[in-house]
């Protein structure tokens, strides 16, 4: 399923974790969690906020330790081996956590000389990525724009040379132009046959990883490649145009063979609770009951389920609030 | 004037010698759900801060409501609602606090206030936890209530900031039925966004560059005659060039 | 009018909420108040009296006992001349003195005045005038009792003025000023540096590199170290040039000495804010770490040894007790290091243990 790039001669896993907990007084971040990670892999998390991405991150980067399960991240383990497998590790957290009022340039010769090496020798390996910042050495931090401070984080990150690298949703809240420059530079480096472990909320970026985990709640729902989870749907996916959308919503959460309606942009996503029937006659039906209400020029067509609708389907029910167990206010 | 549109006459905005909003025209109407994107820096927040009446212009005309925001600013105020994504409601109260607060900032009967947070903590699921504290409430839930506290005061127009950012699928799309609900009702919805989805949700859009406006109009139309399939795929067209040119040193 | 109505109470929720912030304003005016309240005494005890008495006689010595049993005098020497005083005041082994006039008790049989030199060290010139006043009423007991005329006993109040020449109490204050003002600061410099760290997020990524606690803190102690030189010059500077306050000894000593004091409160600063990630807590631990102990009990306002038996216990530990010890001592005195090699001492001792305590207590992970 997976092809590790020939990073070196580690038949080993990057990454094995296996049964992962970890509660913070009464909330649970992360429950049982177990995946493995082939080296040279680019491997996603896929989850909104709250699902516990950034507290796994920070147990594989040893910044925390799981109150149960184990975590071995390039055959070393992740709590007891914390001082040999941080010099392998590049980590980009998710907000942005390089030093303001330092330049471009004394970011990058700091973190380089911590992991007891200089830009200078290191230079090729980071030129991809450097060479776009180079033009603002001497700017403080502070000042850059917002794709341009996950570039030298990103940077700054891989100046060591790691072996496996974390980047904690490293594309949010930045657009949508800035984010394909970042995953173009990402896979340049996948080529060297860097292990990249990425986290998202963005569901379309499942795409461009080699496999994806799909995480909800500390929990996880899905570990495959994407085609193989996309293919995992079991029903067929409908997509339904109309001219009102929200009525066309609201009338098709009506119908009684209806298990699912969601807005996907421009169009419905519509499931059909009745597995055996052809698509056709689910169409036609749709067709019919639409235009009963008084819906007309409604279009349903069939179409390759997403990420998004996988996700939304294997997660059941939108979070709910916390129970009596909270009382914080007075 | 009753009124529950925007109009923004070549509306501009200079920090010093920088000029983040460059004599943009453009107009929201009544009812309207607006996606109003851009990217980081394009100066869709400085747009917004001057519609609420939170900065004044350098140039140009904007009425919100009805109200000139030169000279009716606190006006403007009592007639909109926001939302951001950064802070809406105060983590350490009560949902229940949360909205007697605003009802009384927002000057609302006292009966009528106690209708409307009933109908809304019932409409969102949240009378079981109404005296928790908003702090531990699930990011969605939150955004939700924040909504919703949002139009307490029934305002003509809403500004959204980045509303739905980092929610979950399921919860997003709740959120945008409550929008929907709103518009239906006839408040004008103006809302920012990063996922480009829900720009299709959005009955027109405008894409904002370096401080211009490069589009505006439907999705559909937009996506035709740019020749793409998705509102994505436009906006990289249309701010790639721009990016490069900040890279260049401009910015 | 709901409007302010709604506002001012969501502020007390917030205040009543924000514990560690409530907690901080409610304890520590009472626990100023309370130490305050305990340190502040205006009487005087276990003064230390040195006696020059060239010829002992019944007079003096009956004198002399009664010095020693009031309770307030506690008797370090006695000799037959003044020439040991210097050294007795320098080295603060006595506080007081008095030098009976030779053949005294010959005099006052013969009717004749005799003169009793009371000698205080003007460094203190507040406590300085309450042991002269209670000399006085001894000998004025003395006096009556025994019938004499009024004047009988000449007492003659002399200030050992070679301390303190101005008698300005600027000279008192500022070496005091210059321990709280330096120790306030270089706590709150790290721990401010610290927890800024932990705020912006660029804590993380230390953490997850190779650098290992002890490296870090030194990292953050080194630079504030050079500052700290500067800012014991520039406080030496002000003392000098605007408060007058003389310098007898060694500016290089002086110099030395300072840095060493900030050294113990940047590992302060460090040791209080390792628990916290928040900068407004660090700061509020930081000052009550430094400002209150320095104001109460390290000797600046209120003399230790009029302080209840416990708050000079806890002194002690009080790091400006110390140094103002070792500036005055230099800078009034003229002492070097052979007197001060003590309070030195202690203060090396203390900075290393507040460094290992650090690095010991310095989180390498996040929790």
């Amino acid at each position: 399923m997976t092809t590790p790039s020939g990073a070196g001669a580690h038949a080993e896993r990057a990454i094995v974790v296996e049964g992962l907990t970890k509660r913070f007084g009464d909330v649970v971040a992360l429950s049982g969690v177990s995946f493995a990670v082939e080296p040279g892999e680019t491997f996603g998390f896929i989850g909104p906020d709250g699902a516990g991405k950034t507290t796994l991150f920070r147990i594989l980067v040893t910044l925390l330790v799981p109150d149960a399960g184990t975590a071995r991240v390039l055959g070393m383990d992740a709590v007891s081996q914390l001082w040999e497998l941080r010099r392998h590790i590049g980590y980009m957290p998710g907000r942005f956590s390089l030093y303001p009022d330092l330049s471009v340039e004394e970011n990058l010769r700091f973190f380089a000389s911590v992991f007891g090496t200089t830009i200078e020798r290191e230079y090729e390996q980071i030129a991809p990525i450097y060479s776009q910042l180079e033009a603002f050495n001497e700017r403080r931090a502070a000042a850059l724009s917002g794709g341009m401070k996950q570039k030298l984080a990103l940077c700054c990150a891989l100046v060591h040379r790691p072996r496996i690298l974390f980047l904690d949703e490293p594309t949010t809240g930045v657009d949508a132009v800035s984010r394909r420059e970042f995953w173009e530079l990402l896979a340049r480096f996948k080529a060297t046959g860097l292990t990249v472990v990425v986290s998202t909320p963005y569901m379309d970026e499942a795409r461009r990883c080699d496999r994806v985990a799909l995480i909800q709640r500390g929990q996880l729902l899905a570990v495959d490649t994407p085609r193989a989870i996309t293919e995992s749907f079991g029903r067929t996916l409908f997509a339904v145009t109309a001219a009102n959308r929200y009525r066309t919503l609201q009338t098709l959460r009506e119908f009684p063979e209806t298990a699912s309606v969601y807005p996907f942009g421009e169009t419905l996503h519509y499931t059909d609770r009745r597995v055996e029937r052809s698509p056709d006659a689910i169409a036609d039906d749709l067709r019919r009951f639409a235009a009963s209400r008084g819906l007309s020029e409604l279009t349903v067509t069939p179409m390759p389920p997403t990420i998004e609708d996988v996700f939304m389907a294997r997660m059941g029910t939108a979070e709910q609030p916390a129970a009596p167990a909270s009382r914080g206010a007075a | 004037m009753s009124d529950a549109t925007i109009r923004a006459t070549q509306l501009t905005r200079r920090f010093g010698s920088f000029v983040a909003v460059d004599g943009i025209t453009f107009e929201v109407r009544s009812g309207e759900v607006f996606g109003f994107l851009g990217a980081n820096g394009a100066g869709k927040t400085t747009v917004i801060r001057m519609l609420t009446g939170l900065l004044l212009p350098t140039a140009g005309q904007a009425t919100v409501a009805g109200h000139d925001v030169y000279r009716e600013s606190e006006a403007i105020k009592r007639d909109i609602g926001y939302m951001s994504q950064r802070f809406s409601l105060y983590d350490d109260l009560s949902a229940l606090e949360n909205i007697r607060l605003y009802g009384g900032i927002y000057d609302i009967e006292r009966t009528e206030l106690r209708h409307r947070t009933d109908t809304m903590l019932e409409r969102l699921g949240l009378t079981r936890v109404q005296n928790d504290s908003v702090g531990s409430l699930p990011l969605g839930w939150k955004q939700k209530l924040a909504l919703s506290v949002a139009l307490l005061h029934r305002p003509r127009i809403v500004f959204l900031d980045e509303p739905t950012s980092g929610v979950d699928p399921i919860t997003r799309r709740q959120f945008w039925e409550l929008i929907y609900e709103a518009s239906h009702a006839g408040t004008t919805v103006l809302v920012t966004t990063h996922y480009m989805d829900e720009a299709e949700y959005c009955d027109r859009i405008s894409i904002m560059v370096a401080g211009r406006i490069a589009a505006i109009g439907t999705p559909a139309e937009l996506k035709q005659s740019a020749g793409v399939e998705s509102i994505d795929e436009l906006f990289v067209q249309l701010a790639r060039p721009a990016s490069d040119h900040a890279a260049a040193g401009q910015r | 009018m709901n409007a302010l109505l709604g506002l001012l109470r969501k502020e007390w929720y917030h205040i009543l909420r924000d514990r560690r912030t409530l907690f901080v304003i409610v304890f520590y005016p009472i626990v100023q108040v309370m130490l305050f309240g305990a340190s502040v005494r205006t009487d005087v005890r276990n003064v230390r009296l040195a006696i020059v008495d060239p010829t002992p006689d019944a007079t003096t010595l009956e004198l002399r006992n009664r010095f020693a049993a009031t309770g307030v005098f506690r008797i370090v020497s006695v000799t037959p001349t003044d020439a040991p005083l210097d050294h007795l005041f320098q080295t603060d082994t006595a506080q007081v003195a008095v030098a009976f006039q030779p053949r005294f008790g010959e005099r006052l049989s013969r009717g004749e005045a005799a003169q009793v030199l009371v000698f205080s060290d003007a460094t203190e010139p507040n406590s300085g005038t309450s042991r002269q006043i209670y000399v006085r009423s001894v000998l004025q007991a003395y006096q009556e009792e025994l019938g004499l005329r009024a004047g009988a006993l000449r007492i003659v109040p002399r200030v050992r003025s070679r301390f303190n020449p101005t008698r300005v109490s600027a000279n008192l204050f500022v070496p005091g000023l210059m321990a709280i003002i330096l120790t306030i600061i270089a706590a709150l410099m790290t721990a401010l540096s610290l927890t800024r760290e932990k705020e912006t997020g660029t804590m993380e990524v230390l953490l997850v590199s190779p650098l290992r606690p002890w490296q870090i803190i030194v990292g953050k102690i080194s630079p504030y170290l050079v500052i700290g030189f500067l800012s014991v010059l520039s406080v030496y500077g002000v003392a000098r040039i605007v408060f007058h306050v003389p310098m007898q000894g060694s500016l290089a000593l002086l110099i030395v000495e300072g840095m060493l004091f900030i050294l113990v409160s940047l590992s302060l600063g460090i040791l209080v804010s390792a628990r916290t990630s928040s900068q407004r807590v660090a700061t509020l631990a930081a000052m009550m770490a430094t400002m209150l102990p320095t104001q109460m009990l390290s000797g600046l306002v209120f003399p230790i040894e009029s302080m209840p038996r416990a708050l000079q216990w806890v002194s002690l530990i009080v790091p400006a007790r110390w140094f103002i010890v070792i500036v005055r001592g230099i800078m009034l005195k003229g002492v070097g290091l052979s007197y001060v090699w003590q309070e030195t001492m202690i203060l090396a001792a203390m900075a290393l243990v507040l460094l290992v305590a650090s690095t010991q207590s310095f989180k390498v992970r996040l929790q």
